[in-house]
């Protein structure tokens, strides 16, 4: 965290707000898919909001982004309504996605945000296959996939490696790589020596490795890697370290208020606005409808 | 006025017109540009429109298919062509998972205009993971559209439909129908689009209706030829020409004039599409059926190399004609 320089304060504690409402958003969600109001699967991202919003912030609005089923926070960071992230989650009219995709779906497409999907690594080719589309079309977006390092397990994960590599295609991989393997996983689930930047090279692909828990080291990183498949036209890798149990906000925080610009009462503020948006998320989602069973065959084509 | 061309043709010039039309339209998969494609349908496009457009893939249907998908959603019409149809299974996560579902799964927000082309089906010797029908496997999905023409202006008008339409289409062609010929119209016509969902009557009969599917629309129409000639039958062969949408309703209203239906699909017969077929039309006409739905299907078995076992295992004129007359002797 120190080794990085602190953007200007305006920007960090945009950061950070954008960090507190991923934090209190994904709490909430634990609390009522507990409680049985979300249904199905629901992936949080705990401990990972310095690599979403770090690299999200390394974007710019036109470079299309996608992820795995760990879907919300992306959302969120793109500028998404928390009330129709909330109520996709519920499975409300009003969801992102009418209710019809889910906690695993998530897409917001006006934002770039096209999604969230439920197949591990499935979303590599398909990410690869936005910059393409930026190549043949003459626009110089940069496309971001986010996965786990899970993910880069499956055939998927390299025969994309290889195909962006061959064609020079800007596209950033982001690997998250929770480290910490769970007491229950034997070794031969999972690579120890897991170098994923030692595979991507392997294919052609240049990479870098930052602390996923530290968003101005991810956002520099994500930042370098953006700019040199932007100009380069040519894909990166990035893989950010990170832990389930990590806090991946207070180091911002303490940095800010170290360099005078975050006292207590407005840390306080930002907490404080960040609940309150969940709150009126949630409350905005109770009151959404169910779909009506009518629409059912909506966005299907005739058979 | 019409001119007479090979299905490969039409496809090629269908692929031209629409790449020369639309500058989101690519091109994509192996051996499709310096090559020409296997089986010579990009012939000379990529001289023609350059390798941004028209590209040459690596051996990784899944990645191809998963790219097209994200090109599709990111603003362009990418036209991928798989080998065939066998090694489409390589990438069915990306057709059935992806490019079925995203439209639905985020609630209308994106379209996926992608279409994947591919030849399928046997009697070339190949064996049994060189032969695949899947007409049925492609028809079970909801979310994707598959086209399935038999004749050179439904090759070329559908293509084009489908390359200008907003959801993924499966483009069912085949190994031996490349080379036959068909009439198009000429290339200063207006644009020959063929509309999803619109099956054609190749011969109007009384006595039975036949339904074929990719070439055994062919095969079922000189049946039909043959049974006329032959045995004074007066078939209506029926081409559905796209397998979703389907044209049931041209059939149901054969049926309920002639009160039997055949059905010729090279695929396996359980699950196979002429048994989704046999239901549909058994549902709205089992008070006038004079028959059972009867199905001349590929046999079921993985389709052997030995040219007697291949010949006992696909489909042909002589057992659809088989076919129509057992029906026919049903009292």
């Amino acid at each position: 965290m120190d080794e990085r320089p602190l953007p200007e304060p305006r920007i960090a504690q945009e950061w950070l707000a954008a960090m507190l409402l991923i934090r209190s958003f994904e709490e909430r969600a634990s609390e009522l898919y507990s409680a049985g109001e979300i249904a199905g699967f629901l992936h949080l991202a705990t401990g990972e909001e310095a690599t979403i919003v770090g690299s999200v912030r390394a974007l710019r609005a036109t470079d299309p982004l996608a992820s795995t089923y760990r879907a919300h926070a992306h959302a969120l960071a793109c500028g998404s309504d928390p009330g129709r992230v909330m109520a996709e989650l519920l499975g409300r009219a009003d969801g992102l996605c009418g209710g019809r995709g889910g906690s695993m779906h998530i897409a917001d497409a006006e934002r770039g945000f096209l999604g969230g999907w439920g197949i591990v690594g499935g979303h590599l080719p398909i990410t690869a296959g936005f910059a393409l589309a930026a190549d043949v079309l003459g626009r110089d977006d940069v496309a971001l996939a986010h996965f786990g390092d899970g993910a880069a397990q499956q055939g998927m994960f390299a025969e994309t490696l290889n195909l962006a590599a061959l064609w020079g295609l800007p596209v950033v991989f982001l690997a998250t790589n929770n480290t910490a393997r769970p007491a229950q996983a034997p070794p031969e689930r999972h690579p120890d020596a897991a170098d994923l930047l030692d595979r991507a090279r392997g294919m052609g692909i240049a990479g870098r490795r930052c602390d996923g828990t530290d968003v101005l080291d991810v956002h520099a990183t994500v930042a370098e890697a953006v700019a040199r498949a932007r100009h380069e036209r040519r894909p990166m890798l990035v893989e950010a370290r990170t832990r389930r149990d990590a806090d991946a906000i207070t180091p911002l925080a303490e940095r800010l208020a170290a360099a005078g610009a975050l006292d207590p009462e407005a840390h306080a503020a930002l907490e404080a606005r960040a609940r309150a948006a969940v709150d009126a998320a949630v409350a905005f989602a109770r009151a959404s409808p169910e779909p009506d069973p009518a629409t059912l065959y909506d966005h299907v084509p005739p058979s | 006025m019409t001119r007479a061309i090979t299905y490969r043709e039409a496809l090629g010039e269908a692929l031209r017109e629409e790449l020369t039309r639309d500058p989101s339209v690519i091109v994509m998969g192996e051996d499709v540009g310096a090559f020409g494609g296997a089986f010579r349908v990009t012939e000379g496009l990529q001289e023609q429109f350059g390798r941004q457009r028209v590209r040459d893939t690596p051996i990784s249907e899944n990645a191809i298919v998963g790219m097209g998908v994200g090109a599709a959603l990111a603003g362009l019409r990418p036209v991928v062509e798989l080998m065939t149809a066998n090694f489409a299974l390589l990438a069915m996560d990306q057709l059935v998972n992806h490019a079925a579902t995203a439209r639905a799964m985020f609630g209308g927000q994106v379209r996926v205009p992608l279409v994947v082309r591919m030849p399928q089906g046997g009697g070339r010797r190949l064996g049994p993971v060189h032969s695949h029908t899947f007409d049925a496997l492609f028809a079970h999905v909801p979310g994707l559209l598959v086209a399935a023409p038999s004749m050179p202006a439904d090759a070329k008008g559908l293509l084009k439909s489908a390359i200008r339409g907003s959801d993924p289409v499966i483009f069912l062609e085949h190994e031996g129908l490349y080379g036959i010929r068909g009439p198009v119209a000429d290339t200063d016509a207006r644009d020959d689009l063929v509309a999803f969902g619109r099956a054609i009557v190749r011969r109007p009969g009384t006595d039975v209706t036949i339904v074929g599917i990719s070439r055994m629309a062919l095969i079922a129409w000189r049946a039909g030829e043959q049974l006329a000639r032959d045995h004074d039958i007066a078939a209506e062969v029926i081409d559905p020409r796209t397998l979703r949408p389907l044209d049931l309703e041209t059939i149901v209203a054969s049926v309920r004039r002639t009160r039997r239906l055949v059905v010729v699909e090279e695929g396996w017969p359980r699950g196979g599409f002429g048994a989704t077929l046999a239901a549909l039309v058994t549902e709205r006409t089992f008070g006038t059926l004079a028959a059972p739905v009867c199905r001349v299907t590929g046999a079921d078995v993985p389709l052997p190399y030995a040219a007697t076992l291949e010949r006992a295992a696909v489909p042909d004129e002589a057992a659809v004609v088989r076919a129509v007359r057992q029906v026919l002797s049903d009292l």
